[in-house]
């Protein structure tokens, strides 16, 4: 069990067992993804209860075959409301996330094909919008615009482009250094044209990574939002408002707290392993470094 | 290695001065006007209209500007549209509060995060490693403030070890003090250290694939030592890089966690102040978060200066 220093790269049966092991990180983050969707899609067509229904007579329930979650101080059926909150989880993330994409994407690419000031430019304005963390962002809209799901999901996408113009940008500056551009170019192709039939493909699995890790950024930020009362109003269920009410009944009923952190906690590391695990299939050179 | 050092604080001060204009100019885009919004809807025409002229909020909007950024440059903020006290005292005794709290959390997570780390680098084709991997994946994926919850759900209520919130000052009384301190700043370094570890972890499996790593063992030297004499100040800049930019993280988190432990720091201040509707609390509060950000990058930057000689050269 000595600690052992690699010196040459893995290769053979090791490299294909951890391989092997990546994949998991893909086929785990994948499945819990799928969880949350079903959550989310099944909670259109049915709950096992209504969600917001208040119920005197069920109060605080433990959890059974009639409640399988069981019930809050309200006498609302926790599993529905859960089911319901992964919509909001959901629509926050996906609203979000395409919000900076749709932003970020566009801004990357033209500030590596642009000319160097532009790209210069770009970027500090990127590092300052870094200092502005997403939570930071939804209060200070929140304290302007009042609070509201549509305040929250933009507020989160606009603090999350800096990942996606930073990682775009420095994709395209490598897929411009490439023969094809050069031919694309030789051709009399024009910039526009170069940077969506050429460039844009050639990040797309960038796209896609960004896309997963910073929909997990938008559930924790979402979650956070909704705990301080900030996020999307009553009666709306949501995991983070689940999580701040159960506080209170901490002593009474802990098992409260256990079931919505236990929500966000599926649907965070889904998107996380999920990024993980795609950034390893399409880059098998970045093996290792996570 | 001057010039660098020159270059990076004009690019501190620049950016300051361009987010507090971000910062006001988002804040006076503000539908209605401070005032009608400190006061509620309910306000007769007169007294939003005397509250205006109290803060001067009648006045060009270049001029507020520079009022407010002179009140804040010369630590004399001013006072609150809504409790009309002071704000800098206030300001000075939640920044200590916060600081604390965070301090703490940071701390707490490099202790943990750096040997795990490294543990988790030299053995990641073995269980023990991977085990490790997989559990900081987990903490990635817990927020602060659900860490926090479940901390206070084991240590206070069922095990009654720990008060679950308040606050006490240090002076006041220090053996309250810690025992309030430490679950809070466990939430946060829960979370901090889990995301830490992730990095040291692959900074360390960087280095140890390196030709010098290699040429030290050949020297004689054993695993550990040739990582602790060469690997370990190569594998400083990485970490020290998201040092810098999890303390943004680990603000934004203390923010919550405050609220989570009645913790009366920066970030009840912030929640409180958008809660009264105390926008320029708000434009103060977050303008403090701001800028503690932009410091810490600078910061990591004159730590590269310091980490890696091959930076000081001059010219990049």
């Amino acid at each position: 069990m000595s600690a052992e220093i690699p010196e040459v790269l893995p290769t053979g049966q090791t490299g294909a067992r951890r391989r092997g092991l990546r994949n998991h990180s893909l086929l785990i983050g994948a499945a819990l993804v799928c969880l949350v969707i079903v959550m989310g899609l099944l909670s259109f067509v049915w709950t096992p209860h209504n969600p917001t229904l208040v119920n005197p007579a069920a109060r605080l329930q433990l959890p059974s075959a009639e409640y399988w979650f069981g019930t809050d101080k309200f006498g609302r059926d926790v599993f529905s409301q859960i089911l319901v909150g992964s919509r909001t989880t959901l629509f926050v993330g996906i609203v979000a996330v395409g919000v900076a994409g749709v932003i970020g994407v566009p801004l990357g690419i033209v500030s590596a094909m642009a000319p160097n000031w532009f790209g210069e430019l770009v970027m500090r304005c990127n590092d300052l919008l870094l200092a502005f963390p997403a939570l930071l962002l939804a209060i200070m809209f929140t304290a302007v615009f009042g609070s509201s799901t549509l305040v929250a999901m933009i507020a989160i996408g606009i603090a999350t482009i800096p990942n996606f113009a930073r990682l775009i940008r420095s994709g395209t500056l490598q897929v411009l250094k490439t023969e094809y551009i050069l031919a694309a170019r030789a051709s009399g192709r024009g910039p526009f044209a170069i940077g969506l039939r050429h460039v844009l493909p050639n990040v797309s699995s960038l796209i896609i990574v960004q896309a997963s890790v910073s929909f997990a950024i938008a559930v924790l930020a979402e979650a956070a939002l909704s705990f301080l009362g900030f996020g999307t109003p009553p009666p709306t269920p949501s995991w983070g408002r689940m999580l701040q009410e159960s506080q209170e009944m901490l002593w009474s009923a802990p098992r409260l707290a256990l079931f919505p952190g236990a929500a966000i906690a599926v649907a965070v590391l889904g998107f996380n392993l999920l990024g993980d695990g795609l950034r390893d299939r399409f880059d098998p050179k970045l093996e290792d470094r996570r | 290695m001057a010039l660098r050092l020159l270059i990076r604080a004009g690019i501190l001060l620049a950016s300051v001065a361009v987010s507090s204009v971000l910062v006001f100019a988002f804040m006076a885009v503000i539908p209605g006007d401070p005032a009608r919004v400190a006061l509620g809807v309910n306000a007769s025409e007169a007294a939003v209209t005397q509250l205006r002229e109290e803060f001067g909020l009648n006045r060009p909007l270049l001029e507020q500007y520079l009022e407010w950024i002179g009140g804040l440059v010369t630590f004399d903020p001013g006072l609150s549209y809504v409790t009309r006290s002071e704000i800098g005292p206030l300001l000075a005794d939640r920044v200590m509060v916060t600081l604390w709290l965070v301090g703490t959390a940071m701390i707490v997570a490099l202790l943990v995060a750096l040997p795990v780390g490294a543990v988790m680098a030299v053995r990641h084709r073995q269980l023990s490693g991977l085990t490790l991997s997989a559990l900081s994946q987990v903490g990635v994926a817990i927020p602060a403030f659900l860490a926090g919850i479940l901390l206070i759900a084991l240590f206070a209520v069922w095990l009654g070890w720990l008060p679950a919130n308040g606050w006490t000052a240090p002076v006041v009384d220090p053996v309250m003090f810690v025992k309030q301190l430490i679950l809070p700043a466990t939430s946060l370094a829960l979370v901090q250290s889990a995301v830490l570890t992730r990095y040291v972890r692959s900074a360390i499996l960087e280095v140890l694939r390196e030709d010098y790593l290699r040429t030290a063992r050949a020297k004689g030297l054993k695993p550990m030592q040739a990582l602790v004499r060469h690997g370990l100040r190569n594998a400083a800049v990485p970490v020290v890089t998201v040092l810098g930019l999890q303390l943004s993280t680990l603000l934004v988190g203390a923010v919550v966690i405050e609220r989570v432990f009645v913790i009366p720091g920066l970030g009840s201040l912030l929640l409180d102040s958008v809660s009264q509707r105390d926008l320029i609390m708000v434009q103060d509060v977050v303008m403090v978060l701001v800028v503690a950000v932009l410091a810490m990058n600078f910061l990591v930057d004159v730590l590269y200066l310091i980490i890696d000689p091959r930076l000081r050269a001059g010219a990049r």
